[in-house]
């Protein structure tokens, strides 16, 4: 986990050197293996709940000319990385393609060095924020809970509490790695939009159900899916997510609970304990929720739903059977028709009772 | 009814009336072809005797659109009582036998004297020496009508310093400025084809062109030979037979004509019906008619053999290439000897890449053609060299003819060579010439994309080698980095592997190229 790996990462760093420095020294061709990240790799683990890597490996070898200039960047990405961790310093994908220009690395545009970056994420076995490599934060978290920040050193050991700031609390990485004091919440809401998230916090939804909540804006960053598992794992609070009813806002949520392909090369970032308590499709009818018709690209996007493995439970086919059916959708927001408080008021204690029941 | 007159005119006279036929249409045409024929006669002079040419041309305005040429030898000289026909009566000359020479019957640099003495009003003057100790000056014209030299004057002078060679220097009316492409054209041509020469021009603006040769070897010369027997007509039969002493048909053929032994001889008078102890003087002229046929028709006379001819061989015409564009690579090829129509023939042909050659531009080819030594410099476009090359397939040998910087050179020597006009300029297409300058240009072709196929593995070779010789350093401090090592590891071993692997590839591609 993200705490405890700065150490880690760092012992990797400097074994992968061994093992290159070795190797020239013996007078072979340096290579290094990395799990291949071919879909045909991509497969889900039943007791991770989770996409991971299979057994599959690639070879990135000095002896083979088309893959030198490769295992040369992905060392020197390697080596960016350790400065990064030792000095204490972060950086993101736009930064680091600037930087590798001053080493005559030649990536030939930045999608090469991002992907040269989950290549070392691949063979480290950790996220990239595990080296310091950031994407722009914009998930936020507001809420009782005490926290002491470990990094960086400027603030190491100062306390602040999450509840404090109204706007909440950017999720960065001194967020993410901080210990947790104390908690007097007892559950987590995980909201897809800013709008709702403003208006829980207005209508006191933090103190009406003693819950902590967090703002993903959109698909949930890695930082915040870390910090909803650490919540989860560190703390036991449960974690409801809330997102909309349509096939990207149900994905949302099933990538808090059980991660992406993208990153099956990750492990520890998923919450498979998480609850989806809605919009579903079925809440349309159920609450009269206003609602609009799914686009072309919704319909394909759920036909692609379907296939997935990690929507084979019964719930989550039967939801994507109502999308199929209905053929409509809504917005956390749609809830306004009903007064600005229905959201909290009646919809919020009548999901939980469902999902608590069931 | 009127009268129609005939006269018979004098040779002179023809070639005074037809002069275009022979490359005097006009001042710039007259201009080159002057200096061509006198600079040709000079080469035979020296190269028929085994001397390395050092030929020197001068070309000097008088005036207006008159010139006068001087071109000094170093050959073998004329004795000093022919001068006066050499210079001064068309159709004489030692030429008139059948070996490889540059002109055949001395025609065209009478012409030149003609065309100057029409033109200029201009005498020749020429001064000559065999190595004795005189040297000889005359100063001549031609007597147009009678074909007779007129002798103006005639000085005999003590040669203390043996100087052997002629010098001849006459006056025309030219046109140098429009002519003067072709003719620096020629003389750079020439140095290629005869790079054991030393080539001297100077033109009327006093600009010196200077070929030095490369080389003191001097091709073998050309024997004379007697004529073959599928090379004869019926008028040269009977002159044959007027000037033979031999008093049978086995002995005629066996004397005068070349490679025909006393078994072919009996063989084919047989097949010929004729009698063999027959004397040629008394065949009646149907008699005559049917021996000419027979002879083209007879399958069993030997080839004509090439010692008649004077080819200037693949060492010698790669080092001529070589010195003018200094190419990358140079594939020559010499045929062996051919025939056509009882003319004996070589094709010598060559093909040069990169260097100084030029990439021309799309449809037009870089083609250097030569006969006899002569390079011809006119009509490309409708001589044989240029339909095989368009007929080639050039792809088959991985060639792009309009991309890639390449030239072609062909040679070919004969005893009479095919061409299509008096002028000179360019090769008639016959199969028998046509079969071989193809063969050869694809034999040279073949050679080059061993060549270039060679050049692009090594080329592949030492870029992969430059790649690891980019990578292998900074791998190896990215490692040590990492590592947190002091000193980056010794990487020369795994580059070392490298390049013994490129070496291995390089000499399996030597082999496969072989």
């Amino acid at each position: 986990m993200l705490r405890k790996s700065n150490r880690e990462v760092l012992s990797k760093l400097s074994e992968l050197g061994n093992e290159i420095y070795a190797e020239i020294e013996r007078g072979e061709f340096p290579r290094i293996r990395i799990p291949s990240r071919t879909t045909s790799n991509i497969v889900f683990n039943e007791e991770l709940e989770q996409f991971v890597l299979g057994e599959q490996r690639s070879l990135r070898s000095a002896a083979n000319i088309k893959q030198i200039r490769s295992l040369t960047q992905l060392l020197w990405v390697a080596s960016f990385a350790k400065r990064l961790v030792t000095e204490g310093k972060s950086s993101t994908l736009r930064d680091l393609y600037y930087h590798s220009l001053n080493y005559g690395i030649k990536f030939r545009e930045q999608t090469e060095s991002d992907d040269t970056v989950t290549d070392l994420e691949t063979l480290l076995g950790e996220p990239r924020e595990g080296f310091n490599i950031f994407p722009k934060e914009r998930s936020a978290i507001f809420g009782d809970l005490e926290i002491e920040y470990t990094t960086p050193e400027t603030h190491k050991g100062r306390r602040v509490n999450l509840g404090s700031n109204p706007d909440g609390v950017m999720v960065g990485l001194s967020v993410a790695q901080a210990d947790f004091i104390s908690c007097k919440a007892d559950k987590v809401f995980v909201i897809e939009k800013n709008a709702v998230f403003r208006r829980f916090i207005e209508e006191r939804v933090y103190d009406k159900f003693n819950a902590i909540l967090i703002d993903t804006a959109g698909q949930a960053p890695r930082l915040a899916r870390l910090l909803i598992r650490r919540l989860n794992l560190e703390l036991g609070l449960p974690v409801y997510l809330l997102t909309d009813a349509d096939p990207w806002g149900m994905h949302i949520a099933m990538v808090i609970i059980r991660g992406s392909a993208n990153a099956a090369h990750l492990r520890e970032l998923t919450t498979v304990k998480a609850k989806w308590v809605g919009l579903w499709a079925t809440d349309i009818k159920r609450f009269s929720l206003p609602s609009f018709p799914l686009t072309k690209l919704d319909e394909e996007r759920i036909r692609l739903l379907e296939e997935d493995m990690r929507y084979r439970e019964f719930e989550w086919q039967s939801e994507l059977q109502e999308f199929k059916k209905t053929k409509r959708r809504a917005e956390l927001e749609a809830f306004s028709a009903h007064g600005l408080t229905a959201i909290v008021d009646k919809y919020l204690p009548k999901k939980l009772k469902m999902i608590c029941e069931s | 009814m009127s009268k129609e007159k005939f006269q018979s005119i004098s040779a002179a006279d023809f070639f005074y009336r037809n002069r275009e036929i022979a490359g005097f249409d006009n001042p710039v045409r007259a201009t080159y072809t002057i200096i061509r024929e006198l600079v040709e006669n000079a080469l035979d002079a020296c190269e028929q005797y085994s001397i390395p040419p050092e030929v020197r041309t001068k070309l000097i305005g008088e005036g207006g659109s008159i010139y006068k040429i001087r071109v000094e030898d170093n050959g073998i000289g004329v004795p000093y009582d022919q001068v006066p026909y050499a210079f001064g009566q068309i159709l004489f000359g030692s030429k008139y036998t059948l070996r490889q020479s540059r002109g055949i019957f001395g025609l065209g640099g009478k012409m030149a004297v003609l065309y100057g003495q029409i033109t200029a009003h201009s005498a020749v003057r020429v001064l000559s020496s065999t190595g004795g100790f005189e040297k000889y000056f005359y100063e001549l014209s031609i007597d147009v009508q009678e074909n007779k030299p007129i002798i103006r004057r005639k000085d005999v002078t003590p040669n203390p310093g043996r100087w052997r060679g002629t010098i001849i220097e006459f006056g025309f009316e030219g046109d140098y400025i429009r002519a003067k492409p072709k003719v620096v054209e020629y003389f750079r041509q020439t140095s290629i084809i005869l790079p054991y020469a030393n080539i001297l021009f100077v033109d009327p603006d006093g600009v010196l062109y200077r070929f030095d040769k490369v080389t003191d070897e001097v091709p073998k010369p050309a024997e004379t030979v007697k004529p073959h027997p599928y090379g004869v007509d019926l008028e040269i039969l009977h002159r044959m037979i007027n000037a033979t002493r031999s008093s049978t048909m086995v002995d005629f053929l066996v004397n005068n004509f070349h490679r025909v032994g006393v078994a072919t001889a009996i063989n084919f008078l047989k097949e010929a019906k004729i009698s063999q102890s027959a004397n040629p003087r008394t065949l009646d002229s149907k008699e005559l008619l049917r021996l000419v046929n027979k002879m083209k028709e007879y399958d069993g006379f030997q080839p004509p053999d090439a010692q008649c001819l004077s080819p200037i061989g693949e060492e010698l015409l790669r080092k001529g290439i070589i010195r003018e564009f200094r190419p990358e690579y140079v594939a020559v090829t010499q045929r062996g000897a051919s025939a056509y129509a009882g003319y004996p023939f070589i094709v010598e042909a060559a093909v040069a890449y990169g260097g100084d050659i030029p990439v021309t531009p799309q449809d037009e080819i870089l083609v250097f053609r030569f006969a006899n030594k002569i390079p011809l410099l006119y009509d490309l476009h409708s001589d044989v060299t240029m339909k095989v090359i368009k007929k080639i397939n050039w792809q088959r040998y991985r060639l792009d003819v309009s991309a890639m910087p390449l030239a072609f050179f062909v040679h070919i020597c004969a005893t009479k060579v095919p061409y299509k006009t008096v002028g000179k300029e360019y090769i008639a297409d016959r199969p028998e010439v046509e079969y071989e300058i193809e063969w050869a240009l694809k034999t040279c072709a073949r050679d080059i994309r061993n060549h270039l196929a060679k050049k692009e593995k090594a080329d592949i070779v030492q870029r992969r080698l430059s790649v690891f010789e980019r990578y292998l350093p900074m791998i190896a401090q990215f490692s040590t980095d990492l590592a947190g090592n002091e000193k980056p590891p010794d990487y020369g071993k795994v580059l070392r592997r490298v390049q013994a692997h490129a070496k291995e590839v390089e000499q399996r591609s030597l082999v496969e190229a072989e």
